[in-house]
């Protein structure tokens, strides 16, 4: 395999953009990224791009705003994690040897209200709402381990301290816990502070083989895993969706694949879509021990400044999840702090950076970036 | 056995499940129960019609079975927002059945407060009119409430 590494990485900063197309938004970020890199489009030897709700052609139709060069394009759509899982083909098509520079793109153009799985039976046999989903995924943390809903609403607080150094996400003013708790209730314990907002955005990555990224940089990010798994059977997936155990086996595979632990991160973006999400996942990223999650928010070792830093760019709570720019935008961010570009709210000294993102239905992606 | 859910069918009239997997009392009368498709080899249920075992990766039919009426509460939550016209705030939770599946339900018989709602309370399958469809037929849906 050859070494892959990140050379050129932009967003444009999540928002609304009602009278762009997805495409264009995912173009605007592929000439910033391609910039960055010091490249051009006949540089580009592949492209991948995320778009969960795009009719076809994505990808194309980029290349169709800024320059129809005739590479192969791919175009990915896996639930939450369909950014990420285009980065991982532009990462295979690099690592196979078959290409030496990627350009990865991920977009999407969200609308409004509820993102719900909804038939006639939403309301009268339980909920299918993904606030109602994740609130119920978090209650069973609560069952096992007494998580409070002050400790979920802590999270809020945190991604909203984040986010005011985050000229990228929306939302950026600072939240109390008492206003995080006494944000309209959604479906407790998930208040509306908890719960991402809907925004449009685009995210973009060049990637290289390090051989070639040597010829453009000094200080290439190298990208240590890429890992995707699926939902495997556990005891009540096909119920309610079981969001922990394809998150911690992308976990252990992509710690294994870059022969690191979680004691050596400097940083974590992961898949806040819900305060609810975040403590599961310090658990399932082993983070903290084994339903330490409320104690490492309490104790703010996820805040910038603490042991471990999760979401520093404010998260989907404060960054909103278009739903395909996402998992390209997250490696973005870990990009910027391994090059020491993240600003006001920069990690210092930040060496090691994971993202994660989980699709509902499921797909799961963790990738592990050093500098 | 009475028809699956067959939504907005004009030859249908009177009243249809909300869902394929519970089954109304027909002309003879009885309890409206649930069903499942059981694994043969390994004992899994399913609710949704399939053609194999995710569990164990067994191809072929598997038999429905009925379903008992006793579970117990795995998790929930209260939803305040949910599809237009439903009416909030009511409890959606996941109730582990003892045959030993799990089955999503709106919990009934309990205030919407989670001072009242305990983790692995028992309950008991009750069915009810959930609303009335365009043709004017009524949906009946299941809910679970506290046993005894």
């Amino acid at each position: 395999m050859q070494e892959v590494a990140i050379v050129g990485a932009a967003m444009v900063p999540f928002g609304r953009y009602p009278d762009q197309e997805a495409y264009q938004l995912g173009a605007r970020a592929a000439l910033d990224a391609m910039k960055d890199a010091g490249v051009g489009l006949n540089d580009i030897q592949i492209m991948s791009c995320g778009q969960l709700m795009a009719t076809s052609g994505a990808g194309q139709r980029v290349l169709q705003q800024i320059g129809q060069t005739g590479i192969p394009v791919v175009n990915t759509a896996n639930a939450c994690a369909t950014g990420s899982t285009a980065l991982r083909e532009g990462f295979m098509s690099i690592a196979a040897g078959m290409h030496d520079i990627a350009l990865v793109v991920g977009q999407e153009r969200m609308g409004t209200g509820l993102t719900y799985a909804g038939d006639e039976s939403e309301g009268y046999v339980g909920s299918g709402t993904m606030p109602a989903v994740f609130a119920m995924a978090g209650m069973e943390h609560t069952s096992k381990y007494g998580t409070t809903i002050e400790q979920f609403a802590k999270v809020a607080v945190k991604a909203k301290k984040h986010a005011a150094g985050n000229p990228y996400a929306k939302y950026r003013d600072p939240v109390t816990l008492e206003e995080v708790l006494n944000s309209r209730m959604i479906s407790y314990p998930n208040t509306q502070f908890m719960c991402c907002p809907n925004t449009d955005g685009a995210a973009a990555l060049v990637l290289m083989s390090m051989e070639k990224a040597r010829q453009y940089t000094t200080k290439p990010v190298r990208i240590a895993a890429s890992v995707l798994t699926s939902d495997p059977w556990t005891e009540r997936d096909l119920i309610l969706v079981d969001v922990n155990t394809l998150t911690r086996n992308a976990a252990k595979e992509a710690y294994e694949r870059a022969g690191i632990g979680p004691q050596d991160l400097s940083l974590v973006e992961l898949h806040d879509c819900f305060a609810t999400a975040e403590l599961l996942h310090y658990d399932n990223l082993g983070l903290c021990g084994e339903g330490e999650a409320g104690r490492l928010i309490d104790d703010g070792e996820t805040t910038i400044g603490g042991r471990i830093p999760v979401n520093a760019s404010g998260g989907l709570l404060s960054k909103g999840h278009p739903l395909g720019a996402t998992g390209v935008a997250n490696v973005v961010e870990i990009t910027w702090h391994l090059r020491g570009q993240a600003g006001a709210r920069q990690v210092e000294n930040a060496k090691v950076g994971l993202a994660h993102v989980i699709g509902i239905g499921s797909a799961c992606t963790v990738h592990i970036m050093t500098n | 056995m009475t028809q699956q859910a067959s939504q907005g069918d004009p030859a249908e009239t009177g009243p249809r499940p909300i869902v394929p997997y519970l089954r109304l009392p027909d002309e003879n009368g009885g309890d409206a129960y649930l069903v499942g498709k059981k694994c043969p080899e390994c004992g899994a249920i399913y609710l949704d019609s399939r053609i194999g075992c995710a569990k164990c990766s067994f191809v072929g039919d598997l038999p429905e079975v009925r379903l008992g009426t006793e579970g117990s509460l795995h998790t929930w939550t209260i939803v305040h927002m949910s599809r237009p016209g439903v009416p909030v705030p009511f409890v959606a939770g996941i109730v582990d059945m003892k045959d030993g599946i799990s089955v999503p339900a709106n919990i009934e018989g309990v205030e919407p407060d989670p001072a009242k709602l305990k983790f692995g309370m028992p309950l008991r399958l009750v069915t009810d009119k959930a609303f009335t469809d365009a043709q004017g037929r009524d949906v009946i849906r299941y809910a679970f409430r506290p046993a005894g």
